[in-house]
């Protein structure tokens, strides 16, 4: 199946290689990779072909900057599309209004509304420190109404009662009434999944639309979508004045085109994303990420932040700046490494965010052998003396034995150990420029050695 | 635009179909409104992209997209302005007569997966006959918006581009002749619906699949089914889970007189299923249908659990389950493939079962699930009502795809 689509595209324009701009001629094979990358991620056609236009018209006549080949250009390009459609940033939920402020949650069966009105109101509660209430208008679905009260339960929130017997517009009104009395600062209401066909239906979520004025209106939809995703968020916007959309279950493989779809046809944010089955698992909508994650480049992005944020910037421009003055990279310095690696988490989170990465179960235990591996290597390098830090090559047999006993391991250990090393060094002196993305690219270098997990170069060209 | 759906070629339009005029009248008119629609959701994108992009383009932020965005999605949107009509011409399940008024067939109900295919190898008959690039192209459009999937699209009308190219074809009508054909090749061998032997019993039918993709609906359907038969039938609250699935499934039984052995939320759903084998075995049950928790396929931890479900029914009979079901959702794009392998490595799937195909989603991921996972297609659902779980018939799915004539209006 399709991988990633840097290398596929970087395969097709290969022969553009020395050449320094890239024309209609020379990108037309290329972008009918991304048309097929998009299309495989379940974009909607209408916007892939939208999409693509940009892309020409932004790509045609672009130099190819000197870093990167006319490929990494071109995904480039595409991924700083993809970014823009979404949205620059994060958008919160607006509940500036006075209380109570309504929520109002639609979508299609089994899109996730009911749960994610739980996770909704879990959030609220938590970080922004609000009272809330959930009611379902859901008088169709058998158990709707228990459903949501359970999740109501288990995040602690108020609910309000209602009846199959009942009409959703009386039911909603109740409840803006109960919530008004009892103070409260958010209704969320939970609405009858519904067929954007469904003209019957469609009326009465606008018709509650209309009584409740919410403050938003959140179309949800399962991340796992196909093309349809275009008629029904097409559907929805023109049946309501939808303010932001949730994406659910976004902890499959999908690829999550649907969120692309949907945001541009419906011109509404992404608000949330909904990545688990525990009630806790919404999270802020990252543009880039998906835009990533839809071009079959992982989280690369991610991982970049987490590095500048989590990493210490400090020791790592002196790292960079010693790199770059051709000093060598000793033992200390990996050590450092080392340590900011299990900073950010460990192995398990950082393969999570790669490309090409396997996302079953057994990544855990092989992210959990790789943390292991990382205490055993800063182990060994604490039970070195100063000297055999800065200069390993000291290092003989029976220093060699004395390091495995004082850490615990065995001299073999320490071989492999000083084996990486040397491999990070040369990494290093490769390293032309530094700066923190030279410094991510020799990270990886050095997980790469490391974890043995990883295939070598499988990232990043 | 179905008018020519189910119509002779020779035939007068208005024999089977409402007159041509307001059937065209009616599109045409929504047109302008559609694409009004979406043009302001573009131009509300377009806005707060335009400093993104403004330095690359001419002076308009989105030259191009525009006008593409329109006509497609126009095609999408016209056909939900003639639902009203759409009874009229799919009415009758097996019958090609012209009027009868047997409401919500298949046809009936598929014709909305139909419409955005339909409507566009419509307008693009109508527009542009011509056996040219353009239909086949255009013929690939229609298949990826489908769902059908890039590669078996492109492969699909690559073939027609070789017949074409020899001359095959004498006019467009048979080129989408031989499309349907090609499809329904792909299909009909899957398409084998799921009878219940008269041994073993209980016969066990362990339904799976992704959260929220219909299991529990289409449970109380298939029970409604088989109880109908003559068929006694047992249900087991196997979702443990999910907030008041118990509860879903408990309502559903009690409406339709149909036995249900549960325990509390938060059983063990292995358990739950194991006793409800037991009961199902010593009340002389017919069919015993188990219900799972809904769990995304990528979980591993999950699929081990259903893994454990089989082990343990084999336990009272090795054979059991005699069918293990994956519901799929109707709208689910490429991602459908993914699902049913995953659930074919944790547990063997034996059918599928393809619901919401009454909506505009138009299934046509059914076609990559069966050429790469060839499992039989069981059922589909098409609508809400206990009685809106159908048989997979190949024909007639392909037929609610595909127009077999094509109108000239």
């Amino acid at each position: 199946m399709f991988e990633n689509l840097q290398k596929r595209l970087t395969e097709t324009v290969n022969r553009l290689r020395g050449r320094g701009r890239l024309s209609e001629e020379n990108i037309r094979e290329a972008l009918r990779e991304v048309r097929i990358a998009l299309l495989e991620a379940d974009v909607a056609l209408p916007v892939v072909q939208a999409l693509i236009e940009r892309v020409k018209g932004r790509a045609v006549g672009q130099e190819v900057l000197q870093s990167l080949t006319p490929g990494q250009t071109l995904v480039k390009i595409v991924h700083d599309e993809l970014v823009a459609v979404m949205g620059a940033r994060n958008e919160e939920l607006n509940l500036n209004c006075p209380a109570p402020a309504v929520v109002l949650m639609a979508g299609l069966q089994g899109s996730g509304k009911t749960t994610t009105s739980g996770k909704l109101a879990k959030l609220l509660m938590e970080r922004r420190r609000k009272r809330v209430m959930l009611v379902s208008c859901d008088v169709y679905r058998p158990a709707a109404i228990k459903q949501l009260e359970t999740v109501a339960g288990q995040v602690g929130a108020e609910f309000h009662p209602s009846t199959p017997e009942q009409r959703p517009l009386d039911i909603a009104r109740g409840a803006l009434d109960a919530a008004r009395r009892q103070l409260i600062d958010v209704l969320i209401v939970d609405t009858a999944g519904r067929l954007a066909i469904d003209q019957a239906m469609m009326a009465e979520v606008a018709e509650l639309n209309t009584a409740l004025k919410p403050i938003e209106t959140l179309f949800v939809v399962d991340s796992m979508t196909g093309q349809d995703a275009a008629n029904t968020a097409k559907a929805f916007a023109e049946a309501l004045p939808l303010t932001g959309v949730i994406l659910t279950k976004t902890d499959g493989d999908a690829r999550g085109g649907a969120a692309l779809s949907v945001r541009y046809l419906t011109g509404r944010p992404i608000k949330f994303l909904g990545a688990g089955e525990k009630l806790d698992a919404l999270e802020p909508f990252h543009p880039d990420r998906v835009a990533s994650r839809i071009l079959g480049m992982g989280d690369v992005l991610s991982l970049i932040e987490d590095v500048t944020r989590k990493a210490d910037q400090d020791k790592m421009e002196k790292l960079a700046a010693k790199v770059v003055s051709g000093k060598k990279f000793d033992l200390n310095d990996m050590r450092e490494q080392l340590l900011q690696m299990q900073n950010m988490g460990g192995m398990a989170s950082m393969i999570d965010k790669l490309p090409g990465m396997p996302k079953l179960g057994d990544v855990n235990a092989m992210g959990a052998m790789g943390d292991r591996e990382l205490r055993k290597m800063v182990a060994i390098i604490n039970s070195m003396t100063p000297k055999e830090r800065r200069s390993p090559d000291l290092l003989n047999g029976s220093r060699k034995a004395r390091v495995a006993r004082g850490s615990g391991t065995h001299p073999s250990d320490i071989n492999k150990l000083l084996k990486q090393h040397m491999m990070m060094e040369k990494m290093m002196k490769k390293l032309s420029s530094g700066g923190i993305k030279g410094m991510l690219r020799a990270l990886k270098g050095g997980m790469g050695g490391m974890g043995g997990g990883m295939p070598p170069g499988g990232f990043r060209r | 635009m179905f008018k020519w759906f189910r119509k002779d070629k020779g035939a007068p339009p208005a024999i089977e179909a409402p007159p041509p005029p307001a059937a065209m009248a009616e599109p045409s008119s929504a047109l302008p409104e559609a694409a009004t629609g979406v043009d302001a959701a573009i131009a509300a994108a377009a806005d707060s992209l335009a400093p993104a992009h403004r330095p690359a383009v001419e002076p308009a932020p989105m030259p191009a997209p525009t006008p593409v965005v329109g006509t497609v999605l126009s095609a999408i949107a016209a056909p939900a302005a003639e639902t009203e009509r759409v009874p009229a011409l799919f009415a009758g399940e097996e019958a090609l007569a012209p009027e009868p008024p047997k409401p919500r067939s298949l046809r009936e109900r598929l014709a909305a997966s139909a419409r955005a295919l339909t409507a566009s190898v419509g307008n693009l008959f109508r527009r542009n006959p011509k056996l040219d690039e353009d239909l086949l192209e255009e013929l690939e459009t229609a298949l990826i918006q489908a769902d059908v999937g890039v590669t078996a699209s492109s492969e699909l009308v690559e073939q027609l581009r070789v017949r074409m190219k020899k001359r095959e074809f004498a006019d467009a009508n048979a080129l989408l002749a031989a499309l349907r054909a090609q499809l329904t090749g792909l299909v009909a061998p899957h398409a084998r619906p799921l009878r219940i032997p008269p041994t073993p019993r209980p016969f066990v039918i362990l339904t799976v699949g992704v959260n929220g993709a219909g299991k529990t609906t289409t449970i109380g359907k298939l029970a409604m089914r088989y109880r109908q038969a003559g068929l006694a039938v047992m249900l087991a609250a196997g979702d443990t889970f999910r907030a008041a699935a118990v509860e879903q499934l408990k309502t559903w039984g009690e409406r339709n007189q149909v036995q249900v052995i549960a325990q509390g939320s938060g059983a063990d759903s292995a358990s739950v299923i194991y006793d409800a084998l037991q009961a199902a075995s010593a009340r002389g049950v017919d069919v015993l249908i188990a219900d799972t928790a809904g769990r995304l396929h990528t979980q591993g931890h999950l699929m081990q659990e259903l893994a454990k479900v089989k082990r343990v029914l084999a336990k009272i009979d090795p054979s059991a389950p005699h069918e293990t079901l994956l519901v799929i959702d109707g709208g689910t794009g490429q991602n459908a493939l993914n699902q049913a392998r995953q659930f074919h490595q944790a547990v063997g799937l034996t059918g599928i079962a393809v619901t919401k195909l009454d909506g505009t989603a138009k299934g046509g991921m059914v076609f990559a699930l069966c050429r790469e996972m060839k499992l039989p297609i069981r059922f589909i659902g098409v609508g809400e009502k206990r009685e809106d779980l159908r048989e997979f018939v190949a024909a007639d799915f392909v037929d609610a795809l595909l127009p077999r004539e094509l109108g000239q209006a």
